[in-house]
């Protein structure tokens, strides 16, 4: 191990701001980007599954209504 | 072949001679954008002459993107783009030649008209001359690259804007050489190394670049 | 047993890579973390501090990495929309669409990380280097690529539109770095060199390799998510799409 201290770690050297700038945006970016993606697809699941339903029962009532008009008349 | 490239020049050339308030607006447009740089940053004639290459070829760049949208939505629209699609002959030689005229009233004029511009920036008649070569010899490149820009954003929606944003970063090296060759000019290196970079690029340009745009044009058609 | 050839032409298609990239997403992530552990403990607690640049020089081991990404992923890219232009392969579209905002962000993430590395270093935020300004034009060509293919609404026509731009891009990019770095050379902006510190260590080497593989793996874990998402999205009204979503369905909806 190279370091001392865990604050001498931190300090960076007075340049603590620029390595832990750099080091926090890129963790940050990493992890949104998987995040939204997951986001995004529960989304798009979820929609997709609302429209298959919706199609699946308007063909279900398009059926039944089939079935009814010849006993009716 | 050549017969074909020079029908569609000159086809072109006539209906550009009916639209000549397009031309003369793009040329307006490049005397205003350069004319707005001493406004903006200063007269002095030190800071004017060291900033006068690159200042008239980006606004060269701009000038020339205005009529970049125009290159093939008006054949677009009334179908002869289709017609021409059809045609037995090489999609990319057609393409050459539209190319070949929309440099004839875009860039040659700007080529023509920018020593002018240059006195204003106190450019002497060494770099003046310089100037005028540069944008005779590096314009071209600049009608074929927009040409595929032009064909990949044809009939989409935003299509200028976009055009600007997928062509400008690839107009780069053209702006690099030949505001360069101004530059070396004006700081008494010689430009040779610059006209003949510039020369490249405008043969790679314009040579290569229809091919592309006829891949482009037939996406687009389909 | 006997028959263990594998037919690759039959993941090229949508319906059999989608449960495939599914199981291959988790390896991936496990593969980035481990290399990202390991670069970051050499790179943070191992590696000594650099004679001429203090511990400034760390910020190297995301840097680099996100650099060598940013342009590798454009090849990648463009040898995907080849591949599509080529053979008309679905798949090929979906990858170059999905590899892009990748691409971006680790050319933003380079700029990002090389500015911060800039100020302590030369001290200035920006300098006009070479190598800085073809990320930055990089960047913009990633920019163009996602602004046209979003334009477009049909999807086969944005495929071949960005495959076109992607080609004449990478054909360019050498171009433009050329011009660049000749540009740079005239007008001297500055002297310090970033790669050229002479003794790079080998703990340093290895730190920034292992970091890099990291990025890599992660570039690959989140393609093939968005991938996914892009072929449900685009595939929707096929049965293989409905299947897999009622599969997804079984576990919450019980009957």
């Amino acid at each position: 191990m190279y370091w001392n201290s865990f604050s001498e770690f931190l300090a960076m050297g007075s340049h603590g701001l620029y390595v832990w700038g750099s080091v926090g945006v890129m963790t940050v970016a990493m992890i949104l980007e998987p995040v939204l993606l997951i986001k995004g697809q529960k989304e798009l699941i979820s929609r997709l599954k609302r429209q298959f339903r919706a199609e699946r029962s308007e063909q279900r009532v398009g059926r039944n209504a089939d079935r009814a008009t010849p006993s009716q008349g | 072949m050549l017969k074909l490239v020079h029908a569609i020049i000159s086809r072109d050339l006539r209906l550009a001679m009916r639209r000549r308030a397009d031309i003369v607006s793009a040329l307006f447009f490049f005397i205003i954008v350069v004319s707005l740089f001493p406004l903006g940053v200063g007269p002095e004639p030190e800071l004017l002459r060291k900033l006068a290459p690159g200042v008239l070829w980006v606004a060269a760049l701009l000038a020339t993107m205005l009529s970049l949208p125009r290159l093939f939505a008006d054949d677009h629209r009334d179908g002869t783009l289709e017609q021409l699609a059809l045609a037995p002959q090489p999609l990319g030689l057609i393409v050459l030649g539209k190319v070949v005229a929309h440099w004839l009233v875009s860039g040659l004029p700007l080529a023509l008209l920018a020593p002018v511009l240059g006195l204003q920036f106190d450019l002497s008649s060494d770099a003046l001359w310089v100037l005028s070569s540069t944008l005779l010899i590096g314009t071209p490149a600049l009608s074929g690259i927009g040409a595929i820009g032009a064909a990949l954003t044809l009939g989409v929606r935003g299509g200028g804007v976009l055009l600007s944003l997928l062509v400008l970063p690839l107009y780069i090296p053209v702006l690099i050489f030949g505001a360069g060759a101004v530059d070396a000019t004006v700081t008494g290196l010689g430009a040779q190394a610059h006209l003949s970079l510039l020369g490249a690029l405008t043969l790679g340009g314009v040579f290569f670049a229809p091919w592309p745009t006829a891949a482009a044009l037939r996406i687009a058609l389909d | 047993m006997s028959n263990k050839q594998i037919n690759w032409f039959k993941f090229a298609s949508p319906q059999a890579f989608y449960p495939l990239a599914g199981r291959m997403i988790p390896w991936f992530w496990g593969l980035a973390a481990v290399f990202g552990i390991a670069g970051l403990y050499i790179g943070f607690l191992v590696a000594p501090t650099d004679a001429q640049q203090g511990e400034g020089y760390r910020i190297i081991f995301l840097h680099v990495p996100a650099s060598w990404m940013s342009m590798f992923i454009y090849l990648v890219m463009a040898f995907w929309a080849g591949l599509g232009l080529a053979f008309n392969f679905r798949l090929s579209g979906m990858m170059a669409s999905a590899l892009a905002p990748t691409g971006a962000l680790f050319a933003f993430l380079s700029l990002w990380t090389g500015a911060l590395w800039g100020k302590p270093m030369w001290g200035a935020w920006w300098v006009w280097d070479a190598r800085l300004t073809s990320e930055l034009i990089l960047l913009f060509l990633y920019v163009g690529f996602i602004a046209l293919q979003s334009a477009i609404d049909d999807p086969r026509r944005a495929d071949k539109a960005g495959a076109i731009l992607a080609l004449v891009g990478v054909v360019n990019v050498p171009i433009i770095y050329f011009s660049v770095k000749w540009w740079n050379t005239l007008h001297q902006g500055s002297s310090v060199s970033l790669t050229k510190s002479p003794s790079m260590a080998m703990t340093m080497l290895w730190g920034m390799l292992l970091c890099a593989l990291a990025c890599w793996m992660y570039a690959i874990a989140v393609a093939l998510m968005r991938v996914r998402t892009i072929m449900l999205e685009r595939e929707r009204h096929t049965d293989w799409v409905r299947a897999e979503l009622r599969e997804l369905c079984e576990p919450a909806g019980g009957e």
